[in-house]
Parts: C-alpha cells; structure tokens; sequence
C-alpha cells in the first residue's frame, strides 16, 4: 500500500511517519502532485498557524491537489482545520471540504485552559446525518475512549460531525464526508486507541 | 471532561536511566526506550526525560536516545535538562520530542521563553521551576536546586507565563524526596493566579498524596518519579484509586 504523508511547513510530522512504521507501512513525505494522486492513502498531519499553512499550500498548487483526491485522506489537528471552510487564526479561507467555519476557544471559568492540551473523550454518533463514528475510523473503540488533543481553535458540531469532545462546549473532534477524514486530536500520540484509528484508517 | 494527567519522570545519564532499577520485573531498565514504553503500556498520559548528563558527548547520546523513543512511544514526551538556546529546543524537536522544559537558563535569561514560543509556539514549552519556601516566601533556584537564584515563584511564573510558557513544572524542594505529600498550597495558588496548566512536582509518596494535589492543589497533572520507578505505586492502580475518587482520569 502507498501511503503518501503531505509534506509542508506545519511542524513535527515526526511521529506521524513513526506511528505508521510501528504498523508496518513505510509512508512517503512528499509535495509532489503526481505522488500524492496516485497513493492509496493520505495523511494531512501538522500543527502550526492556518494563515501560513495555506499560503504554502497555495503557493505549491497543493490546495487543490487535497481538494481533487479520491483516496481516502485523514487530516489530523491543523489538517482537520484547514479541511474546513473558514479559520478565525489568521482570519483565512481555507480548503472548504467541509461546511464549517473554525473559531477560537473562549474559556466560560478560570478551570477552562487554553490551548485545550491533553486527553479529552470521544462521544460517537452525535449528529443525525453522518454515519455512526464508531463505525470506520472508529471500529472497535467505544464511547468515552480517550485520546490527547492540543489546540486553541476548534471545529463546531456540524452535519459532518462523527465523534464530539466536549471541553467549554463540545466541539468536532473527528469530521467524515466521501473519502475524507479529519481528526482535532493526535491519533499518532493517543497510545493503543490512536493506533486503532490510524489501523482503521489504512482498511478502511 | 480533560483527563488528569499523571507523568511519570526519568533522570537520564550517559543514555541510561538512574534510579529506575527496580520498575516492575524490566530486564532492561536502565534502557530509557524500553523504560518509556514500559510506562506508556502501563497507562502513564505523558512522559518527561531528563538528561542530568554534563558532557558534549552525553548530549549527543541524549538526542540519539530522544529519537528511539520518538519512533517507539505512542504517547506525547517532554524533554529537559540543559537546555539553554532556541537551537536546543530545535535539536530536540527534529529528534521527535513533543515538548522542551527550560529551567535554568529561561531564569537567566528570560527572552529565551519569547524566541521558542516565538519559533515553535507556546505549546512546546513547559517552564520548569525549582523553588524552596523559608518563612512563606517561596524563592527560585537554579543549577539543579544548588543555587537561590533570588526571585520570588509566583513572579517568576507570572512572567513565564506572560513571556509565552505552556505549561509550568513546578518542584517544590521542601516536599522532593520527603514522600509526604505535595506543595498543595503554593499549587492552588499557581493554579488560580495563571491560565496555563501547571504540573506538581516534589512529594509524592503515596496513592493519597496524588489525591490531595488534584483536590487541594488544583494540579493539571502530576509528576513523579521514584513511587514509579520503584514500583511503589503502579500507574493503573494509582488510576482506579483516583477515578473511585471522582477524578477524571484516562
């Protein structure tokens, strides 16, 4: 299986490339337009600020490389955000893959500390309209599982929503539509249940 | 709800771990790799390795160790000790770390909390502070505890917090190693005075202890080292204890 890690200036991928080597899969990390069309999966990691993000993604073309693939593709923090219509960081229009615009966390009490950092629990089927989360991405985890989030923005619920945390209000912690897949959290640090997913994620 | 997180620390020397030596049955417990992923299957959120090593080449044998860990641990990491420069948070970041503690240096010279929150972003750095209470002032030290470094904790964390800091790891001298429980009160403070989570470091001894530092001290996560590595208190068995005890644990 090829599996196609997209390579641009978000921060450490380093674990993400190391997740899938403990799975057996020997990712490629590439910008390459060709390469990532034709790979069988493709992961969307990253952490860092979205204005910069797609201003290099626009720049190489790769906006519409993501847009324009038929594998499935997993987002993952910063990747989730950018799939989305709109991000409050940087005020910037983003890839648009999902109808949903991302905002800033604004704490309700002194306990609520931002950026949201740490493990948070998964809550399936929390809308009507998508498919249950517990089937997919999520097969064989169940509700409450934990996972480790760190972010300040965040995705509300939406008609995509598979899997919602709740942490000041709940908010999307996992979004499906066709063959596209994003995360809030980091599947690649989230211990035995983050490794089900990325598992999960290469049979789907 | 956010998890409670409980770290468990390793003092790192040469590449090997010091003090581990008893942790359950390891083989290979002086092996941090192995010791770390020991820990993660064992239920601990997060882990911190410490390189209490003093020569350039125990350096370059810690970064080595930092990358088999990356490539072996499933769960987020943090990293410390001497670190002193936005290049050795760079180092230690490409090698797969998930966050760098700064102590010493960031007290000597703060802008260093600026450029890393600056280049890498808030998230990455975890402020650690030494500090020991005399007559209710608590005071900051640096060198690993041998020198008072004369400025107050609560100062001191402000600033961090202000210049950019993600987390503050604070140890207090008076409660390390005396396994009697926490610095409750002086981490209630630090919890209600900042907006950034706040690690406890220093006493524990017990399961209680860990109890105490969530409910009274208002703790974000709680680090440990010996009660772990010797096997006096299990990471999941601690756990149950906790969530019998309505914290919010993983």
């Amino acid at each position: 299986m090829n599996v196609a890690v997209v390579k641009y200036n978000a921060g450490n991928i380093f674990s993400v490339l190391g997740a899938l080597k403990r799975l057996g899969v020997n990712p490629v990390l590439t910008d390459d337009a060709e390469t990532l069309l034709g790979a069988d999966r493709v992961l969307f990691p990253g952490q860092g600020e979205a204005s910069h993000a797609m201003q290099y993604l626009r720049a190489r073309g790769l906006d519409r490389v993501i847009c324009d693939l038929k594998a499935p593709m997993l987002g993952i923090c910063i990747g989730q955000q950018l799939m989305c219509r709109h991000s409050e960081e940087g005020d910037v229009d983003c890839l648009g893959l999902f109808d949903v615009d991302v905002k800033l966390f604004h704490p309700q009490r002194h306990e609520d500390k931002v950026p949201h950092m740490g493990w948070n629990s998964l809550q399936f089927n929390s809308t009507e309209e998508s498919q249950r989360g517990d089937e997919g991405l999520f097969k064989g985890l169940k509700d409450g599982d934990y996972v480790y989030f760190v972010h300040s923005y965040y995705v509300p619920l939406c008609p995509k929503t598979i899997a919602a945390t709740d942490f000041i209000q709940p908010f999307s912690s996992a979004l499906h539509k066709d063959n596209f897949w994003a995360t809030q959290f980091h599947p690649e640090k989230s211990g035995r249940v983050g490794e089900q997913i990325i598992k999960n994620f290469l049979e789907l | 709800m956010l998890a409670k997180r409980i770290i468990p620390c390793l003092d790192v020397k040469d590449g090997q771990t010091v003090k581990g030596t008893n942790f359950v049955n390891l083989r290979q417990a002086g092996d941090p790799v192995a010791l770390g992923h020991a820990y993660s299957e064992a239920g601990a959120d997060e882990l911190v390795f410490l390189d209490i090593t003093a020569s350039h080449e125990g350096r370059k044998t810690f970064t080595d160790m930092v990358t088999r860990v990356a490539e072996t641990l499933s769960i987020p990491f943090t990293v410390g000790g001497g670190i002193g420069s936005v290049a050795d948070v760079d180092r230690m970041l490409s090698a797969g770390a998930d966050k760098v503690s700064v102590n010493s240096a960031a007290l000597k010279r703060p802008e260093l909390i600026d450029e890393i929150a600056g280049k890498f972003g808030s998230q990455v750095i975890v402020c650690a502070i030494d500090a020991k209470e005399t007559d209710g002032y608590w005071e900051t030290y640096i060198n690993g505890g041998r020198i008072p470094f004369g400025k107050g904790l609560m100062e001191w964390a402000h600033e961090a917090q202000e210049r950019g800091a993600g987390e503050i790891l604070f140890t207090s001298m008076n409660h390390d190693g005396v396994k009697a429980g926490f610095a409750n009160e002086a981490l209630a403070q630090l919890s209600e005075e900042l907006s950034i989570p706040i690690i406890a470091s220093g006493g524990a001894g017990c399961k209680e202890h860990f109890l105490d530092v969530f409910r009274e001290g208002k703790a974000d996560a709680a680090l440990a080292a010996s009660v772990f590595h010797f096997g006096e208190i299990g990471v999941q068995e601690l756990k149950s204890y906790l969530r019998s005890n309505d914290i919010c644990v993983r």
